[in-house]
């Protein structure tokens, strides 16, 4: 049962990316690159990891997409820049030589690799619970948890004072 | 597969009750009469409604993106009954108690946002765009003072899991497995030694539990009014000036389920507010002394009468939520998009860090 969903969840989530690539329209590309953000969330679900699959979701498919989906929405593209799309050759080639370079790469990097077996006796079905997740980040992981935290606090301060009343602004 | 079929019966009856009362308490507010020929009280009005919605063509713009318009209405409902899955309606009776689930209702509730975009987007219309823009910048910036708000009560309750929270707020309370020897004190401080784990009753509702959750309640009801689009927040659909925002050209049937849509989202998120600060489906009544009306008015766990009286009590505060929400829409006029972005971020953000950082110095006066 495990291993046939994971293989139709696998396929999915491969023809999904194909297609964030292949569809001619950005919007549709978006939304694919969503279901396969959703579908790598049941990846971890399968791995019983459910906070992951959540915060996945969450700050991929319902914070970074609909960013994504804004941007392209306001770039304001009609119909004739859709089919004409130009592309010079030599962009095709660069394409082409990147794209087969990082080919190689990966599989020069799987090609060796052997899949490492579990013990079933000192395995914990408990390693992704949110409970398990949170004693590691706030023991082991402690200090760049904490400079994290310190990072978004920054940017937030930044938010808040690009928001700031201007001279002059009356807001009620 | 049965809690689904259920829960949808019990969403349907709850919506066609929810857009009566509307039409009812906005007449009533406007010293009208409302809806009187279809049946006594115009009490089949919304029924019909439907009806009608059902019976009318389903029109899909020529210039429309097809696919994506016919999708939105599905993907929109399916992100906000996805979220019914986990709101407990009795003790013993949750349709999937998964220990996350207020994360995961978080996430499953943020879905609804791509499917706004989808409707305003494929229906190639100015009006639905702007109104898909609006909905999805308010939706997505509320989302942080209602996070905020609940995470507070998730601190007081250390507990993702929507039943755990609810067994907190009652005399029910050693009945969970996990929590047989945890106590409630009187506005959850030790040092004052009023043990209230067996008064049960509003005195451990998490409101007076923590009594700074009465702020992080008030804020979450605020910032849910904008996360279900409803007035004063309703800029998204704002009939004067969008004429209906991002369902403007839909028709038929699929206006139909946009409309439950909206409905169920102001139901859940009401749900969510009775859940996490109004002691879910436990009784208001506390025991005292030898009248236990706690235990009278909770039924046995597990049990019929458990679960008709939590089901009774957790509906009925969810009903008095609504009403509040549907007082508020024919109270206060619309917010402008300026006001409504300053009141997110910098009025009700700040105060939910505030009441965080609170919830978390409470917490250790808890234990």
């Amino acid at each position: 049962m495990t291993e046939s969903l994971f293989y139709f969840l696998a396929s999915l989530t491969l023809l999904c990316a194909l297609m964030v690539v292949i569809s001619r329209n950005p919007v549709h590309s978006v939304l694919f690159l969503i279901i396969t953000f959703f579908t790598i969330s049941g990846h971890y679900i399968l791995l019983n990891a459910q906070f992951l699959a959540a915060v996945n979701i969450i700050v991929y498919a319902g914070a970074i997409m609909v960013l994504f989906l804004f941007v392209i929405m306001f770039l304001n593209m009609n119909k004739d820049s859709e089919s004409r799309v130009k592309t010079s050759t030599l962009s095709k080639f660069a394409g082409t030589i990147a794209g087969g370079l990082l080919f190689v790469i990966m599989v020069a990097a799987v090609k060796d690799t052997t899949i490492a077996g579990y013990n079933a006796d000192t395995f914990t079905s408990q390693t992704g619970m949110v409970e398990t997740l949170g004693a590691v980040l706030f023991t082991q992981y402690l200090l760049p948890f904490e400079l994290a935290s310190v990072l978004f606090l920054v940017a937030m301060v930044g938010a808040v004072m690009l928001g700031k009343k201007e001279a002059g602004e009356q807001h009620f | 597969m049965l809690a689904f079929v259920l829960t949808l019966v019990l969403l349907l009856g709850i919506v066609i009750v929810l857009a009566y009362a509307e039409r009812k308490v906005a007449a009533f507010m406007q010293d009208r009469l409302g809806p009187t020929e279809a049946g006594p009280y115009g009490s089949l009005q919304s029924v019909l409604d439907v009806l009608k919605l059902l019976q009318k063509e389903d029109i899909v713009p020529a210039a429309a993106d097809k696919k994506l318009f016919k999708l939105a209405p599905i993907l929109i409902f399916a992100a906000v009954f996805a979220g019914f899955a986990v709101i407990p309606f009795a003790p013993a009776l949750v349709p999937a108690g998964i220990g996350i689930g207020v994360f995961y209702l978080l996430a499953i509730i943020s879905l609804d946002v791509v499917g706004l975009l989808m409707a305003g987007w494929g229906s190639n219309n100015k009006y639905a765009m702007l109104g898909a823009m609006r909905s999805v910048a308010q939706i997505v910036s509320y989302e942080i003072p209602a996070g905020l708000a609940i995470l507070s009560a998730v601190m007081v309750c250390q507990s993702l899991d929507f039943q755990e929270i609810s067994y907190q707020q009652g005399a029910l309370i050693n009945q969970f497995p996990g929590l047989e020897y945890d106590m409630n004190w009187l506005f959850g401080i030790r040092e004052l030694g009023i043990n209230t784990t067996t008064i049960g009753g509003i005195l451990t509702w998490n409101i007076f539990r923590a009594p700074m959750l009465l702020v992080s309640f008030v804020l979450y009801f605020i910032a849910s009014l904008a996360e279900s689009n409803r007035a004063p927040f309703d800029i998204p659909e704002a009939e004067s000036e969008l004429v209906a925002g991002f369902h403007v050209e839909y028709s038929g049937f699929r206006f139909a389920v946009l409309f439950l849509a909206e409905y169920s989202m102001m139901v859940l998120v009401s749900l969510v507010a009775v859940v996490l600060f109004l002691g879910s489906w436990n009784t208001p009544l506390p025991n005292i002394g030898p009248v236990s009306l706690a235990y009278w008015t909770s039924g046995t766990v597990g049990e019929l009468s458990g679960i008709l009286w939590g089901a009774f009590w957790l509906l009925s505060k969810t009903f008095v939520l609504l009403f509040l929400q549907l007082q508020i829409r024919w109270t206060y006029p619309r917010l402008r998009v300026d006001q409504l972005m300053h009141l997110c971020w910098k009025v009700l953000t700040p105060v939910a860090l505030g009441v965080v950082l609170l919830a978390g110095i409470w917490r250790l006066l808890m234990v």
